[in-house]
């Protein structure tokens, strides 16, 4: 299934090149004007003068070797232009998914395990940080901590990890406020609604003690509504980072996409979209097997809606 | 309010000891804002070894009196009265007598698969108890598990152990549950409509393992049901209750036949039989009160009453006792013997 | 009784006035109804509202505080804050609208005769959904962008792609109660065809739900309809969306000038909470009338 997600998806990627409007050529020129051999080397690179399912079939394998081609603009290898870049990505992403991960069901738990008024100021809150897009997350994260208290730099990467983790901070949560948001709602009602179950009133009956309720009843069964919605949300950061990246004038792959995709380099938005692509496929996959893992009436292969 | 005391409940001479008693206990429970009475002035006794049975329809209050028991009442939940167990105070059980007496009382749930985490294997589920609160290391707690289930009728307990409940039928999930509880030794059990769940022939499979166990353990046993016929075959005693009240308390083997109330004699004439030619089912007519709907001041089925007369809507009849039975009809006296279900030719 | 007495005693009982149906939605259900009611006038009266041109500015003015006829002060380019965020009410909560016209139509499409169908072209129609779902809206976007160059339609028309699926599967799960009720077989019987069965009957029933998820997906387009635009993909500059002028304003911030980019910026998240906050309510209703 994920499979079949794969190969569409790669299948838009690559015949969106031939939905723009003008031929291959001034498409990958990105409208500028080639010289005549530049334009043959195009051809052959780009087996432009074959059939259109050669023509993907040849960039797919090319692209499962990690040859993505060449960027028009940068006039290097496009896979060499994303491995520098992607590390960036990659640790943005893993830093907001522990952030989601951490705060957010933490909060979601002591919401859910305890009503009465810190749940309903968690309500409210997570109401708001939902609707909180990262890139004004970003400018109040930089406007407090950056220029107010001083405690966070505003742009770049940093060296080093100490470094790294330090410039990464303000943009990390930028990306995970909103979704940290919904990750606490759904681990709030999941608790809730695990409370509710009459198995968990059987192991009342027996007397098992409160700690090792929540732990083995409680937490146990709504892990399963809670990884679902987790992979969602941290799926769906490989692209927002994007937009912090941006925002924090991070050079990852997310902004090196939007600038490739203003500067009309094909071969590049191809590469990075593929990647991004498979990345999230990748996510997807591995919460299809931690459900499985947790749910024992699950099989491999489905996972309930 | 009337309330029953222990005298009206000895029989002549001295009986076992009973194990449990309830004396005038009321339940409310808050319900969108107001409270709500779900159980009025119930009392009854049980004493060690016997089967006392609980009858009544949905909203009769007889699993709520099981919950009471063993204190599973939801939150806000407002109790008076007393619940004795072994002649001490339940409510004001805590820290090692509350787990004590929670390993004393096993409850029977009525759907099994929604009482099992089905997340978990059958083992996990059976040993948890006696792993968590009873120390007892894993090997010995699942050996002890497989002997149950052998009792229970289950012959592969090892394998069953090691199984989830998704793949147990209903009949044999009833069967783990029962085992279970009979793990931690209990001198009560409450059985909530333990077969309502179950098709008819895993019914009596399943209640005949109940019996057994009951006898063989010499367990005390408290068996909720909406059945009358099903309570009186497994049960010595049978109490049935209207609209959170406790209406008639008899032998069952007299219940059918001489019943001391007329919502009981209505109960038992409802149920079709099989030998009887094809009469008219008699219903009920109305529709059956709930605990907070039911008149303070007024007997609860006066309106659903063939007997009924102007005095049952002006006072609320105590439980008072006739022969070795309990009823609470201000008419009893005079209904005796007319209440019993005619043969049918 | 007649198969027509059925099929009125079986339907779900018409919903009441729209009136009914707000207040029931609570304090917070009525405040989030204002808050839009209020962006929609911006988004309609705006350009007639704003007392300067958001257009026409004056360097020397740039990111002078407030005073005088001007509230907000003004932005980067010495324009009206003020003016800007009520002119460009319009494209911030146009595009979101088309958003979700869109992909609520075509998923209707899809989950009514996905539902009514079944077979294999319900297994066809959901696993291509499944494929498909989730995926993010805003690579999309970046995609069409790309091919089609920047601008507000083909991003909306990406995330109304984006969309879809999950519209679809949604409401595919509620047309297919809807179809098992009694009612559908009443009219069946009666000779109803099928799709006047689902226009008169089947849809109406499933509105709230419709009009739940609605307004639910309008918070979240226009979240990712604004990121687009601060990405400088979607709405370009000059034009005054809320998105674009948090990304020209961005400077502003370190400067020590942050109040046209935070008016942007909140402006779309109180919108926005508006919308989540009325679209939760409304779908709670819509689950709670289903009972």
């Amino acid at each position: 299934m994920l499979v079949a997600t794969l190969l569409i998806s790669s299948f838009i990627i690559f015949s969106a090149m031939y939905l723009a409007p003008g031929n291959p050529i001034a498409v990958l020129s990105g409208g500028r004007s080639l010289p005549p051999e530049s334009i043959r080397v195009l051809e052959e690179r780009f087996h432009l003068n074959e059939p259109f399912f050669t023509q993907y079939w040849l960039w797919l394998k090319a692209a499962l070797h990690g040859d993505f081609g060449i960027s028009i603009a940068q006039r290097q290898n496009v896979s060499s232009l994303i491995t520098a870049r992607v590390w960036t990505t990659a640790a943005l992403v893993l830093y907001a998914s522990i952030i989601i991960l951490v705060i957010g069901i933490a909060i979601g738990l002591i919401a859910g395990l305890k009503p009465g008024l810190l749940d309903t100021s968690s309500l409210v809150a997570t109401s708001v940080s939902a609707a909180i897009p990262s890139f004004v997350a970003a400018i109040v994260l930089i406007l407090v901590f950056s220029v107010k208290l001083g405690w966070f730099p505003t742009i770049g990467t940093g060296e080093g990890f100490a470094g790294t983790v330090h410039h990464l901070t303000l943009p990390a949560f930028a990306l995970a406020i909103s979704s940290l948001a919904i990750v606490a709602r759904v681990t709030r009602s999941s608790v809730r609604d695990e409370l509710g179950r009459e198995h968990v009133q059987t192991a009342v009956s027996r007397g098992i003690p409160y700690p090792q309720l929540v732990r083995r009843h409680v937490l146990r069964n709504a892990a399963i509504p809670i990884t679902t919605i987790a992979g969602i949300t941290i799926a769906s950061l490989i692209a927002l980072a994007a937009v912090v990246e941006r925002a924090f004038s991070l050079n990852g792959l997310g902004a090196y996409l939007v600038s490739a995709s203003n500067s009309k380099d094909f071969a590049v938005v191809q590469g990075i979209s593929l990647v991004l692509v498979t990345a999230f496929v990748v996510v997807n996959l591995i919460v299809d097997i931690l459900y499985a893992v947790l749910d024992p009436r699950v099989s491999l292969g489905s996972r309930a809606t | 309010m009337s309330t029953v005391t222990s005298e009206v409940w000895a029989a002549p001479g001295s009986g076992p000891p009973s194990l449990l008693e309830i004396e005038g206990l009321t339940v409310r429970l808050p319900v969108e804002g107001e409270e709500r009475a779900v159980l009025r002035d119930v009392s009854f006794t049980i004493s060690a070894g016997e089967a006392l049975g609980l009858v009544g329809e949905s909203g009769s209050g007889k699993s709520m009196t099981a919950r009471a028991i063993d204190r599973l009442l939801p939150p806000g939940a407002q109790v008076e009265g007393s619940i004795r167990f072994e002649g001490r105070d339940v409510m004001a059980f805590s820290g090692a007598d509350f787990r004590t007496y929670r390993d004393d009382v096993a409850v029977i749930f009525q759907d099994p698969r929604a009482h099992i985490n089905p997340v978990r294997r059958i083992g996990d589920f059976m040993t948890e108890a006696l792993r968590t609160t009873g120390n007892v290391p894993k090997h010995e707690a699942e050996g002890r598990a497989v002997a149950l289930l052998h009792s229970v009728g289950i012959p592969d307990g090892e394998r069953r152990l090691h199984q989830y409940p998704h793949e147990l039928s209903g009949g044999l999930l009833q069967r783990v549950m029962i085992a279970t509880a009979l793990l931690t030794e209990p001198r009560l059990l409450l059985a909530d409509e333990p077969t309502t769940a179950l098709d008819v022939t895993t019914q009596a499979e399943v209640m005949a393992i109940l019996d057994d166990l009951r006898r063989e353990f010499g367990l005390t046993l408290l068996f909720i049901t909406h059945d009358l016929d099903l309570a009186a075959a497994v049960c010595d005693r049978t109490a049935v209750m209207y609209a959170g009240q406790i209406v008639e308390v008899r032998r069952s083997t007299l219940l059918h036949d001489d019943p001391l109330h007329p919502y009981t004699a209505a109960l038992a004439a409802a149920r079709p039989s099989v030998d009887a030619t094809a009469h008219r089912l008699t219903a009920i007519k109305g529709r059956p009160l709930s605990a907070f709907e039911a008149p303070l001041d007024a007997c609860a089925f006066a309106a659903r009453c063939p007997h009924a007369e102007d005095r049952c809507a002006q006072e609320l009849p105590a439980l008072t006792r006739i022969d070795d039975g309990l009823t609470r009809c201000l008419r009893a006296e005079e209904l005796r013997g007319d209440l019993g279900v005619a043969e049918h030719g | 009784m007649s198969a027509d007495a059925v099929a009125t005693a079986a339907a779900p009982a018409k919903r009441r006035g729209w009136w009914a149906l707000l207040r029931s939605t609570g304090p917070a259900g009525i405040a989030s109804a204002i808050v839009i009611v209020v962006a929609t006038f911006m988004a309609v009266f705006g350009s007639a509202l704003a007392s300067e041109d958001p257009y026409v500015g004056r360097l020397s003015l740039s990111f002078l505080g407030s005073g005088g006829g001007n509230l907000l002060g003004f932005d980067a380019q010495g324009r009206d804050v003020m003016s800007r965020l009520l002119v460009g009410a319009r494209s911030s909560m146009l595009g979101p609208l088309a958003v979700v016209a869109i992909c609520m139509s075509v998923g209707t499409v899809f989950a009514v005769t996905s539902a009514w169908k079944r077979g294999t072209y319900d297994a066809v129609v959901s696993s291509g959904m499944d494929v498909l779902f989730a995926f993010p809206g805003i690579l999309l976007a970046i995609l069409a962008a790309t091919v089609f160059g920047a601008g507000l339609p083909a991003a909306a028309l990406a995330l109304a792609v984006a969309y879809t699926p999950y519209v679809a599967r949604v409401l595919r799960g509620a047309a297919l109660r809807e179809r098992s009720q009694v009612y559908v077989d009443a009219l069946s019987v009666q000779g109803a065809s099928s799709f006047s069965i689902c226009m008169k009957h089947l849809i109406p029933n499933m509105a709230p739900l419709i009009v739940a998820q609605a307004t639910i997906l309008f918070g979240y387009a226009m979240v990712d309809l604004a990121a687009i635009s601060f990405l400088g993909l979607g709405v370009q500059p000059p034009n005054p969306d809320w998105g674009v002028m948090v990304s020209e304003n961005q400077s502003g911030v370190v400067q020590g000038y942050p109040m046209p980019a935070l008016a942007a910026g909140l402006c779309i998240v109180v919108v926005v909470v508006a919308f989540n906050v009325l679209g939760e309510r409304l779908y709670e209703r819509s689950q709670a009338e289903r009972r």
